[in-house]
């Protein structure tokens, strides 16, 4: 349907994931870090998918049908794992909140043994 | 054109001071990945993106945002530290490793890859993708909802408990 090569979705996904670990080492907020993580997780999906709509004909000999259905199952369950994983966090930085009264990532050394 | 709209809304989430304003960014981001999703042919993924990341994950980013109250705090301003510096270093030196590593080979006049003019057969079909999810993929389907299942009880656990 597109004329689009693939490696312009591989360099879209790589560059939007460099600017996710970009933001999460210079960013402060722990929100925007969740953020950032979040764009990397999408990084990964939309790689994931370009190389399964890109697939070859035949993939180790077989049809390559099978193959593509499993990159995007990898992308429904990181979809998945990302929801569950922003309830937890985010109830973890309201609980943080709550203690400290402070949502400066740098002063949270509560962890330090 | 998306794709440069899409580098640029996600260039805002870092940059911008507002925490407001980065969800929002992302949101642009999110919804913008989701026209690609449909170019890729992935149209049940690319509703599924716009759902459950556009919709229900930056509901729960505003939602924390507003109950934290962060446009009142000092906003937390980076200072001109020298982790800035190194940390624009790291990127682009982990762009061009992925990039020379993973990208090159695969630019155009390749023979890797062929670019398949059609999609796999029924590829980004709501039956295909609902057959293999309950067939092929029943046990990580069964580990994603006790998974899913674990983290609503987490949460309402650290929403209740008193910390002390």
């Amino acid at each position: 349907m597109n004329g689009v090569p693939m490696a312009a979705y591989l360099l879209l996904g790589l560059v939007l994931f460099t600017i996710g670990v970009v933001g999460v080492v210079i960013r402060r907020s722990p929100i925007v870090i969740f953020m950032c993580i979040e764009l990397m997780l999408n990084a990964v999906n939309l790689t994931t998918l370009a190389f399964a709509r890109y697939l070859p004909q035949f993939v180790a000999g077989r049809e390559r049908g099978h193959t593509a259905v499993a990159g995007e199952m990898i992308v429904i369950f990181i979809m998945a794992v990302a929801a569950a994983e922003v309830a937890v966090g985010l109830g973890i930085i309201m609980a943080i909140f709550r203690l400290r009264d402070s949502t400066d990532i740098d002063q949270m050394n509560v962890l330090r043994g | 054109m998306v794709a440069i709209l899409s580098v640029l809304s996600a260039l805002g989430v870092v940059f911008f001071k507002n925490a407001v304003r980065s969800a929002l960014s992302l949101v642009a981001t999110f919804a913008l990945l989701s026209v690609l999703y449909l170019t890729l042919d992935a149209q049940l993924l690319a509703w599924t993106q716009l759902v459950v990341y556009a919709g229900a994950i930056m509901v729960l980013f505003l939602f924390v945002i507003m109950v934290l109250n962060l446009s009142k705090q000092p906003a937390l301003i980076e200072r001109r530290d020298p982790k800035l510096m190194l940390a624009t270093l790291l990127g682009f030196g982990f762009a061009g490793i992925i990039g020379v590593q993973v990208v090159t080979p695969l630019l155009p006049p390749s023979e890797i890859v062929k670019d398949p003019v059609l999609a796999p057969n029924g590829f980004g079909q709501p039956q295909a993708i609902g057959m293999a999810l309950f067939t092929d993929y029943g046990y990580p389907f069964e580990a994603i909802s006790v998974l899913l299942l674990v983290g609503i009880v987490g949460s309402i656990l650290l929403a209740k408990r008193r910390l002390r």
